[in-house]
């Protein structure tokens, strides 16, 4: 079957690049109730990378010598 | 709520990767097994994050961060008192007679170590309240969406009126849950409840951060609040002296044993999860993974109460369930609390001593409305639909096993084909949900018949932890002990609720409704753990009583359902950190360090 971990890294990774480039794109008057801290961009790289990771772990584990299924 | 393109995007992402989940299994999904047991094929982390998961409903992100916000950290008992020791238990002990026994689901146990009648009581009271939680997960989802204004701008640029809201999230959560689990069975339902893990996870942890920050953190949370807020343990030696109004005794044995090992080790909703697991030490370990995060989930759902109700009161970003003035809510709020509002005068509701009745399950959607801007807002409201689904998926997925296994090849169409099981298993989904539909709705008319019918199945399930305990320990339990327990339980935590009240409650759905008022607790909570431990001391008695009465069956018959007459699983070909035991004791390790950092 699928190895799960490969969807929710694809899921992350989308995440993850949307709230980044939003993050950029944005005007940082809307981060005032986040205490002015750019959080979309900060985790939205955080969620990448564990989307990346998911990824790669996930294609491993698809494999035919390596499947969470 | 100011939803923009990004916040949508992001939660049409989520629903697309559900169905997308479900899609792509259903070509797996071959026979009966593969529907209502993912084929006892997945591995030990992902049966332990859906075992976690399934539990992670409304009641659980929702209700956790109101009780934070209404008792502080001592909520995290729950957590550490009232699941961490019973997911050991069931991992160490439990498991090997659930899975070894290649029982299909948690009645069909009873069946093979009591009898048929035992199993039809617990079969049918099951699927029954299952539905019900399942209609109540969505109830709770279309009110928070109404509460939320979620909808509110759609609505209104396509001229529809905003009563529609709260059908639409009905009718879309229910197509949804359907068909991912019509497609792929268990398997689907896990592997959603895995990236529901993950996305609840995502959602709450920058939340916790910003409103730590905004506080000075742990320290400067502890000096914002009583002290009895930040200290699980400060005055539990008496009902009087800690704000959850239990004793000790009633917390330990009320909530830690009768009522956490009634759920964590006999439910099907969560055993179901470890019953999917490709081996005996997978199912063994599932319950002690899912512990692992399960430990520190306080800091993620109960963390944001107490953080709300910390804050200095804001009329800014304020959601309430009902039509008060901003005036109004700013000047009776609790921090990020709102008061309840009575929707005729616009003032605020107080209780019968006269004190403000605060709104606390809007503690997370308040704090995701206060410190979250757009964007990362769509990331935490779609954390909140994951957890109102996986735990209606939970329920749905339990209720159409215990149909088809329990009640319909039991008791309607014995001897039919694998393929018609797997038919009606799709059916039983179906209906599962349009049940679940109608008690969504009946919430929403007879709320005090609701509330009654969750005082009923708390009576039936105090007392099923006895059973079990007795069945899986106690070779010469029998079925009719186990029967007439169960039933006597029932009746016990019935009896005691009619003859006790709260302190300052009124005869009625509170107790008292027996006549005579035999005693005064002083909080609903202790009289719900008292219930609970007359009802399970009861069933225990009654069910030994009888069994000693009664013929047992022939120990040949009660191998591998019975800890003395079964043999061990060998660890010894595992290394020491993969074996069960030793998992156990590093949970304990850090359970112990929790409790005394926080104690």
């Amino acid at each position: 079957g699928i190895d799960i971990r490969l969807p929710i890294g694809l899921v992350f990774s989308l995440v993850g690049i949307l709230l980044t480039a939003f993050g950029v794109a944005s005007n940082s008057a809307i981060y005032q109730r986040s205490l002015g801290i750019n959080v979309n961009l900060y985790w939205g790289l955080v969620l990448l990378a564990f989307g990346i990771l998911m990824v790669v772990l996930g294609r491993r584990g698809m494999r035919p010598s390596g499947s969470s299924k | 709520m100011g939803l923009t393109s990004i916040d949508w995007i992001i939660m049409l992402l989520y629903f697309a990767s559900v169905l997308g989940i479900g899609a792509v299994l259903k070509r797996y999904v071959k026979s009966s097994t593969d529907f209502f047991l993912a084929g006892r094929s997945l591995p030990a982390w992902i049966c332990g994050l859906a075992f976690l998961s399934a539990n992670l409903g409304a009641q659980e992100v929702i209700g956790m961060a109101a009780s934070g916000a209404k008792y502080g950290i001592a909520t995290s008992h729950f957590y550490w008192i009232g699941a961490i020791p019973a997911m050991i238990f069931v991992g160490l002990f439990m498991m090997p007679f659930y899975y070894g026994s290649r029982a299909r689901s948690v009645p069909e146990y009873l069946r093979l170590r009591f009898d048929e009648k035992t199993r039809g009581l617990n079969a049918i009271s099951f699927a029954i309240m299952t539905v019900f939680s399942s209609g109540i997960s969505m109830y709770a989802m279309a009110r928070l969406i109404q509460v939320l204004h979620v909808l509110d701008p759609i609505f209104d640029r396509l001229h529809i009126a905003r009563s529609g809201i709260f059908h639409v999230s009905i009718i879309a959560s229910a197509i949804i849950v359907l068909v991912y689990i019509l497609l792929g069975g268990l398997t689907s339902a896990i592997y959603n409840e895995v990236l529901q893990f993950f996305l609840i996870v995502a959602g709450f942890i920058p939340l916790v951060w910003l409103g730590l920050k905004n506080v000075g953190g742990w320290h400067g949370l502890s000096e914002k609040l009583p002290a009895a807020f930040t200290h699980s343990w400060m005055g539990m030696s008496s009902a009087q002296t800690n704000p959850l109004g239990v004793d000790w005794f009633g917390l330990v044995a009320g909530l830690g044993f009768v009522l956490s090992f009634g759920y964590w080790c006999t439910d099907f909703l969560v055993v179901q999860r470890a019953m999917a697991a490709d081996s005996m030490t997978a199912a063994r370990r599932t319950p002690l993974i899912a512990a692992f995060p399960k430990m520190f989930f306080p800091f993620l759902v109960i963390l944001p109460g107490l953080i709300a109700i910390a804050l200095p009161s804001t009329a800014a970003h304020l959601a309430t369930t009902n039509t008060g003035s901003a005036a109004t809510t700013a000047q009776y709020s609790e921090g990020l609390i709102p008061p309840k509002i009575d929707p005729n005068t616009g003032r605020p509701l107080l209780d019968r001593q006269g004190k403000l009745i605060m709104d606390y399950d809007l503690a997370i959607p308040n704090m995701l409305l206060h410190y979250f801007p757009t964007g990362i807002l769509g990331l935490g409201l779609t954390a909140l639909l994951a957890s109102f689904m996986s735990g209606m998926a939970g329920n749905v997925t339990a209720f159409n096993t215990v149909w088809t296994y329990d009640i319909y090849q039991s008791y309607i169409r014995p001897h039919e084909s694998d393929e018609h099981y797997l038919w009606m298993g799709r059916v039983a989904t179906v209906f599962g949900i349009a049940l679940s539909v109608l008690a969504a709705y009946a919430a929403t008319r007879f709320n005090n018949i609701m509330d009654m019918l969750q005082l009923v199945f708390a009576f039936v399930n105090a007392p099923l932890f006895a059973t079990f305990l007795l069945g899986m320990f106690w070779k010469r339990a029998t079925g009719h002990g186990a029967f007439f327990g169960l039933l006597t339980g029932t009746v016990a935590a019935a009896v005691h609720h009619g003859l006790t009240l709260p302190i300052g409650e009124p005869v009625g759905i509170k107790g008292g409704w027996l006549g005579p008022i035999l005693h005064v607790y002083p909080s609903d909570m202790a009289q719900n753990f008292y219930t609970a431990i007359w009802a399970w001391t009861t069933c225990f008695v009654v069910t030994i009583v009888i069994s000693l009465l009664t013929q047992p069956h022939e120990e040949s018959k009660l191998v591998g359902l019975v800890y003395s007459l079964t043999e061990k699983p060998s660890e010894k070909h595992l290394r020491w950190y993969a074996r069960p035991a030793a998992l156990a004791v590093v949970i304990i390790v850090v359970l112990l360090l929790l409790n005394i950092f926080f104690g």
